[in-house]
């Protein structure tokens, strides 16, 4: 995304909050951090917002089988849902597999699609050191990490995915009306 | 001499019968002479409704039972009952609101139960003031309405594949619906939380199973960005978003984030999967497009359409639908002889932005084999493309944002079927 940053530092500051001629009635009710902290999942590709906590594809394997392989199959092979697994290099080809490890521009979302969304039945119901553990197993299984490499959240932004720079975006922001 | 009539605008104005789009308003008489020719056994003079006291009212319409096999064409994904689509069937419905129980649905882990009571919106991240609103207050805030199209980027994907998809019009394109949308506008929402500069984008989440969430420019956020809390009129349907959902005119559908619970105002996109994994285009060349947010000129005639059978030579009003996430319909073409000739087609008003736009055009079907097409322009130049163009230009594997032409082969016999032509 260094297009699309360098777009945004160019035009900072030449598009102020405007609004929308009408008066707001300010019944927004103040929030606290503390009920910050309980609403907000989500992870940056910075890593900002990981929580505390650790994992391997070790303790992941176990975590996987448990909860994951029944939807997406053994070792992320997929069927009857999504294949999670290889593909690397098929982007150029008739039929691309589009997989975490092919596809996806970042590990710090595997982290926050499977914290938000996974397990399917169960969502919101792994740790976090299983969704770190099951996320270090999906990077293993993809040959991005080491079997033995610890997932946190230091580390997890640091790893850098294969398919990381063949995105573009399509969006420019539009000039000041 | 006698002076001249509407028989004489039966003049084609293009190749295979395709009539002035003025004809069936300056028709008249001589139209209706010449119309559809249903001839049916006249009923009863005085029919058993007639006979009896009729229903009472109700405090919650239905439609006629005679109507009930309109449905959506509900599609899920294998063990997911929740997960997948429905589809609006466009060919059975008319003029450009689509009922708010056939809109179409696109959902990725079901429709949750909602007690607006214990839901709230939350504004935070890089703000001034973050704050909790209920729905309560939401209601209390200045309201917009405006009829607008929502469409889920993946609609008519099915066109990408190698045979032409026998299915109806709903079941091609029918992740395409129009209501009228209300609520507040976001911008009022933003400036009270104080939004800072420095926060060029947001990320909308939802509160169903799968905390749908996807990152939203700050500019079209206030813009003309709103929460939606009604749909025609009344609250939300809970598959649309109850009680409160994003709602971004133009803006490919998932982006409208339904049972919005969050909005978290950043620097940068989020990448979460549903704008990387997902919703982002693979190009012949390996790489990919993020963000394609509007979704582009397009139409589709729905009827005559795929899987109907014509009643025979005769005198038919072609009508379909067309939008843009861009702007107004300009104009749309409508040719009858696979794209050899066009004729420009009648808008119905208002011409609304990014809104459904209905168009109609007389056809007088001689019987023999015909290839139906239309062919939008929006208000930007944009024109709608042929589907070999788009297929040249995107290569075979892309998924989302198909907006090429759409035909229709009518058999002489005819049965409406698709075609690639």
């Amino acid at each position: 995304m260094r297009s699309s940053s360098a777009l945004i530092v160019a035009i900072a500051g030449a598009c102020a909050l405007v609004a929308n001629a009408q008066e707001s009635p300010g019944l927004g009710v103040p929030a606290t951090p503390e009920q910050i902290a309980g609403w907000d999942v989500s992870i940056g590709p910075d890593g900002e917002g990981l929580p505390p906590g650790s994992g391997t594809a070790a303790a992941g394997k176990a975590v996987y089988e448990a909860k994951c392989l029944a939807c997406h199959g053994a070792e992320g092979a997929g069927q009857p849902n999504d294949r999670l697994v290889g593909g690397q290099g098929t982007l150029r080809e008739a039929a691309p597999i589009r997989t975490i490890g092919s596809y996806w521009p970042y590990a710090t979302t595997v982290f926050d699609y499977i914290r938000r969304a996974m397990p399917y039945v169960t969502p919101h119901s792994l740790t976090a050191d299983e969704t770190y553990a099951v996320t270090a197993y999906l990077l293993a299984l993809n040959g991005i990490i080491g079997q033995a490499e610890v997932m946190d959240a230091a580390s997890l932004p640091k790893v850098v995915m294969p398919n990381r720079d063949n995105f573009d975006s399509a969006y420019r922001e539009p000039r000041r009306r | 001499m006698t002076k001249p009539t509407a028989l004489d605008s039966l003049e084609p104005v293009a190749g295979n019968g395709l009539l002035h789009r003025r004809l069936f308003l300056t028709g008249g008489a001589a139209v209706a002479g010449l119309t559809f020719m249903t001839a049916r056994a006249a009923p009863p003079e005085v029919p058993a409704w007639m006979k009896t006291p009729g229903a009472p009212m109700r405090a919650y319409g239905e439609r006629s039972a005679h109507e009930a096999s309109v449905q959506r064409m509900v599609g899920s994904t294998p063990g997911a009952a929740g997960t997948g689509a429905s589809r609006t069937p466009l060919e059975a419905l008319e003029g450009i609101i689509t009922p708010s129980a056939l809109h179409f649905e696109r959902h990725h882990n079901g429709v949750p139960d909602i007690d607006p009571d214990q839901h709230q919106v939350l504004i935070h991240g890089l703000v001034d003031r973050p704050l909790i609103f209920s729905m309560d207050a939401l209601a209390r805030y200045p309201l917009v309405s405006r009829i607008q199209f929502l469409e889920c980027s993946g609609n008519s994907g099915g066109n990408n594949g190698a045979e032409a998809p026998q299915q109806t019009a709903g079941g091609i394109h029918g992740l395409i619906s129009c209501s009228e949308w209300t609520g507040v506008p976001l911008a009022i929402l933003l400036e009270e939380a104080g939004a800072r500069p420095e926060g060029r984008w947001l990320l909308a989440e939802g509160a169903d199973a799968a905390a749908m969430s996807r990152s939203v420019p700050m500019a079209k956020a206030l813009d003309d960005a709103i929460l939606a809390l009604y749909q025609n009129g009344e609250r939300l349907r809970p598959e649309q978003g109850y009680p409160v959902r994003l709602f971004l005119p133009g803006y490919e559908g998932n982006m409208s984030v339904k049972w919005l619970r969050r909005i978290k105002v950043t620097a940068e996109p989020t990448m979460t999967k549903d704008e990387t994994s997902k919703y982002s285009d693979l190009q012949p060349n390996g790489r990919s497009l993020l963000f394609t947010f509007p979704m582009e000129v397009k139409s589709v005639i729905t009827s005559p359409s795929g899987m109907q059978t014509m009643q025979g030579p005769g005198l038919y009003q072609i009508s379909g639908l067309a939008w843009s996430g861009f702007g107004r319909i300009r104009r749309v073409d409508v040719s009858a002889d696979g794209g050899k000739s066009w004729a420009q087609a009648a808008l119905d008003g208002p011409v609304l932005p990014m809104c459904a736009t209905r168009f109609r055009l007389p056809w007088r079907w001689d019987g023999t084999p015909s290839v139906l097409m239309s062919r939008a322009v929006d208000e930007t130049g944009a024109v709608q493309p042929t589907r070999a163009a788009l297929m040249a230009a995107r290569g075979a594997q892309f998924r989302y944002h198909y907006n090429a032409i759409q035909s229709w082969n009518v058999s002489a016999a005819g049965e409406v079927s698709n075609v690639y032509a």
